[in-house]
C-alpha cells in the first residue's frame, strides 16, 4: 500500500481528518524549505505538498505567483524539488509526500527520470495542474511503474462524466478545487463542497481532499465535515511572504498556523 | 491501395483531441476543461451551419471590407532584382491588421453561446483593438490583459481599446509582455468561466483554438490563392509571413498545404541576434515542451522555466508558438527563419520608401526575409508575403529608434 493510501486509512481508522499544508519549494530561501516540513508535520500535518516552481503559474492567484518567483530568484527547479524530498527523508519516513506544479518542468527533466529520481528519495504522489486525463496516458504508465500516485483536481465544473473518467485514473487522493478560480481567490461554499463530495463519494473510494478556498481554522473545521483532507496553501505562502526577509523566524510560525488548524479541526472531528 | 505517404494533410490534422502529431492538445486546469468542450461543440456546430457562416461573410465583407487584395510591389521588386513580389493586403483590414479576421467569428461564437463578456490578451495591441471592436459592436462587457512593458510601447492601441468601451488591465507579473498577458487572461476565465468566452488573438491555446483560429485566419490563404492565380496564371512559388503566434502565417498557409510545390516561410524575430539569446524564436532556437494549454515549441532552460523573450515587435515578443507550425517544422512542409530587429526595421523603411505602404513591425519582419529571398529567385517566379498589418501603431516605437519623440 502506498505512503498515501496507508496514511489516509490510519487516520481514518483515528477518526481524523488528513490536514495538507501547501508551500511552494525554495520560497522564500531553498534552506528553509526542509525546515518548515519537519516543523509542519511536528505540529499535525499529516501529509505535505511542495510546489514545484514555475516561470508561468497560470491556475495561481498572485500569492503563489509571488512565491514562485521568490524561489525561481533563488534558481529552484524540479531537481532541487526531488533534492528537498531526499534531504526531508533522512528524517522523516512517513509523512507522504506530494508534488504539486506544472506539466513543463516535468516534461524538461522527461517523465521516466523525474520518476525514478522521485521513486528514489522518497516522493509519494504528483499533481499536475494542467495535464488532465486526456493528456496522461503515457504519464500514468510511468508514475505507475515507480510507485507515484497521479492526484488529479475536480472542479465545480466538472461533469458527472468527467468525474468518472478522472476516478479511473486516479490514485492516492482526488483533490476537490473547491472554487471557481485561481488559488487563494474567494471564499468556498461549504454546502456546494458537500454536494460534489456526495457525487465522488458515489465514483470513488479514493480519499477526498478539499483545497483552494481555506483560509483559516474556521473554514478547515467546516470543510473536515465532509472531507477526508483539508489542503491550507495561500493562507501559510502570504504569511511566508510577509516574513520573506525574515525566514529563521518561519518553522516555528508555520507550525503555529498548522497548529491553529490542527486544533480546530480535531475540535470538529471529537465532535463528531 | 491508397498510398499512405498521400494521406491528405487536411484529414489527418488536428486528430479529434486536436493534436498535431506530437504537438497540441489540451493541457489546463480542470476548472477549464468543461469549457473548452464547449466551446468545442459550439464550434464543430456552426462551423458548417449555413445561417453562422452567411453572417460572417457578411461581416468580413462590409465590416472588416474582404476580400484584402493582392498588390504587385514593383518597385521592390524591381531593387531586389529577382522575384516578382505580391503583398497580401492584411493592413488595409478594419483595425488594421488580420486579427479582426478571428475577433469576428469568436464574438459570433460567443454570442450564439450566450456569454456576455469577452476577454482577450494582446500584445502589440492589434488582437486587443480588434476585440474591442467586435465587443463594442455586439455590445458585450470587454476586458484585454496586456502586459505592463506592452500597455507601455503601444500606447496608442491602449487608447484604441479605451475609446471603444474596453478595460485594459495592465499586466505585472513575470517579463510583463504577452505570455503574462495570456497567464492573466486564463486566470480570469477560470474565475469567470460561467458567462466569459475567451477569445484567443493566435493560434495557441488549448484545443479547439490553434485549429479555430486557423480555420478563421484560412480566409487569408482562400483568398490570396485565387488572387493570385488570377494575377499570375499559376501558384506562387514561395509564401513568406512574419510568426508571433502564427495566426497570420498559418492563415496564409494553410489553403497551400497540399500545393507541395509552395515553398513556405514563417519568420521569428531574432530580436538583437539568435545568438544572443535575446529574440523570441522558439522555431529556429526552442524545445518542445507545454505551455499556455498545448505542446509546442517553447523558449525555455534546461528546467522547463520558460524564458524572457525579446524582439522589437510587441506582437512577436512570445515564447511560444502555434502547435500546427511545430508540426510543419518537423514534418519539413514549412520553413522556419529568422530576421533580427535591425533588419525589420530596415525593411520598415524600404517598404515604406519604395511602395508608399507603411508596414507594421510585425510585418516587417516578412518583408526582410523578403529582401534576402527575393534576389535569389528569378523574374518568373512569384513570392506572395502576408502584409499582416499596418505601421500606424508603430510610430512611436520607430521614432524612438531614430531619436525622436512625439
Ligand atoms: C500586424 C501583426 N502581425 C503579426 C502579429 C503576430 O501574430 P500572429 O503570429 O498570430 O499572426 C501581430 C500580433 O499582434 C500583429 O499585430
Amino acid at each position: 500500500m502506498s505512503r498515501i493510501s496507508h496514511c489516509f486509512e490510519k487516520l481514518k481508522t483515528d477518526g481524523q481528518t488528513a490536514l495538507i499544508p501547501y508551500i511552494t519549494a525554495g520560497d522564500p530561501e531553498p534552506w528553509v524549505t526542509v525546515p518548515i516540513l519537519h516543523a509542519m508535520v511536528d505540529a499535525g500535518a499529516n501529509l505535505l505538498e511542495l510546489g514545484i516552481p514555475f516561470s508561468d503559474p497560470m491556475s495561481d492567484g498572485p500569492v503563489i505567483q509571488k512565491a514562485c518567483e521568490r524561489a525561481l530568484k533563488n534558481d529552484v527547479s524540479l531537481k532541487h524539488v526531488l533534492d528537498m524530498v531526499r534531504q526531508f527523508r533522512e528524517k522523516d519516513k512517513i509523512t507522504p509526500i506530494v508534488l504539486m506544479g506544472y506539466a513543463n518542468p516535468l516534461e524538461a527533466m522527461g517523465y521516466e527520470a523525474f520518476a525514478k529520481r522521485a521513486e528514489e528519495v522518497g516522493v509519494d504522489g504528483i499533481l499536475t495542474v494542467d495535464m488532465p486525463p486526456e493528456e496522461s496516458e503515457q504519464f500514468l504508465t510511468i508514475m505507475d511503474s515507480h510507485n507515484i500516485d497521479t492526484i488529479f483536481l475536480v472542479a465545480p465544473t466538472t461533469s458527472l462524466e468527467r468525474m468518472d473518467k478522472i476516478a479511473k485514473v486516479a490514485k492516492g487522493f482526488i483533490y476537490y478545487v473547491s472554487i471557481k478560480g485561481v488559488t487563494g481567490s474567494a471564499s468556498l461554499d461549504i454546502s456546494e463542497v458537500s454536494e460534489k463530495m456526495a457525487e465522488l463519494r458515489q465514483r470513488t473510494s479514493l480519499p477526498l481532499g478539499v483545497g483552494f478556498g481555506i483560509r483559516d481554522g474556521k473554514s478547515a473545521a467546516a470543510v473536515s465535515d465532509v472531507a477526508d483532507g483539508v489542503v491550507v496553501g495561500s493562507t501559510l505562502v502570504r504569511w511566508i511572504a510577509e516574513h520573506a526577509n525574515n525566514p529563521e523566524i518561519l518553522p516555528e510560525a508555520l507550525a503555529g498556523l498548522v497548529a491553529e488548524m490542527r486544533h480546530a479541526i480535531n475540535a470538529r472531528d471529537m465532535a463528531k | 491501395m491508397a498510398n499512405t505517404m498521400e494521406t491528405n494533410y487536411y484529414d489527418t490534422y488536428p486528430d479529434d483531441n486536436g493534436h498535431f502529431g506530437q504537438y497540441g492538445g489540451r493541457f489546463v486546469g480542470e476548472t477549464l476543461m468543461g469549457a473548452i468542450y464547449e466551446l468545442e461543440q459550439a464550434y464543430e456546430k456552426y462551423k458548417t451551419d449555413p445561417e453562422f457562416q452567411a453572417e460572417m461573410d457578411k461581416d468580413l465583407a462590409d465590416f472588416v471590407g474582404r476580400p484584402s487584395p493582392i498588390y504587385l510591389a514593383e518597385n521592390l521588386t524591381k531593387n531586389l532584382g529577382g522575384a516578382q513580389i505580391y503583398l497580401k493586403r492584411e493592413d488595409l483590414n478594419h483595425t488594421g491588421a488580420h486579427k479582426v479576421n478571428n475577433t469576428i467569428g469568436q464574438a459570433l461564437l460567443a454570442k450564439r453561446m450566450g456569454k456576455t463578456r469577452i476577454i482577450a490578451e494582446t500584445g502589440a495591441g492589434q488582437h486587443g483593438v480588434a476585440t474591442a471592436t467586435v465587443a463594442a459592436r455586439l455590445g458585450m462587457e470587454c476586458v484585454v490583459y496586456m502586459g505592463a512593458a506592452d500597455v507601455q510601447r503601444q500606447a496608442q492601441n491602449v487608447y484604441r481599446m479605451k475609446l471603444l468601451g474596453a478595460e485594459v488591465i495592465p499586466v505585472e507579473s513575470g517579463s510583463r509582455t504577452l505570455k503574462d498577458a495570456l497567464n492573466e487572461a486564463l486566470r480570469d476565465w477560470v474565475t469567470n468561466v460561467d458567462n466569459t468566452f475567451y477569445i484567443i488573438g493566435t493560434v495557441a491555446g488549448p484545443h479547439p483554438y490553434p485549429a479555430m483560429v486557423r480555420d478563421f485566419q484560412s480566409i487569408i490563404g482562400r483568398e490570396a490563392r485565387s488572387q493570385i492565380i488570377n494575377a499570375t496564371g499559376k501558384l506562387p512559388d514561395a509564401l513568406i509571413a512574419c510568426i508571433g503566434g502564427g495566426s497570420n502565417a498559418i492563415g496564409l498557409f494553410h489553403p497551400f498545404i497540399e500545393d507541395k510545390e509552395v515553398v513556405m516561410y514563417g519568420v521569428e524575430g531574432a530580436g538583437h541576434g539568435i545568438e544572443t539569446g535575446q529574440h523570441s524564436a522558439p522555431l529556429s532556437a526552442g524545445t518542445p515542451g507545454v505551455l499556455h494549454g498545448n505542446r509546442t515549441y517553447l523558449m525555455q532552460d534546461e528546467n522547463g522555466q520558460i524564458i524572457e523573450t525579446h524582439s522589437i515587435s510587441a506582437g512577436l515578443d512570445y515564447p511560444g508558438v502555434g502547435p500546427e507550425h511545430a508540426l510543419l517544422k518537423d514534418i519539413g512542409r514549412a520553413n522556419y527563419v529568422s530576421v533580427t530587429d535591425d533588419e525589420a526595421l530596415e525593411a520598415f523603411h524600404t517598404l515604406t520608401r519604395s511602395e508608399g505602404i507603411i508596414p507594421a513591425l510585425e510585418s516587417s519582419h516578412a518583408i526582410a526575409y523578403a529582401c534576402k529571398l527575393a534576389p535569389t529567385m528569378s523574374p518568373e517566379q512569384v513570392l506572395l508575403i502576408n502584409l499582416s498589418g499596418r505601421g500606424d501603431k508603430d510610430m512611436h516605437t520607430v521614432a524612438a529608434m531614430a531619436g525622436l519623440t512625439f
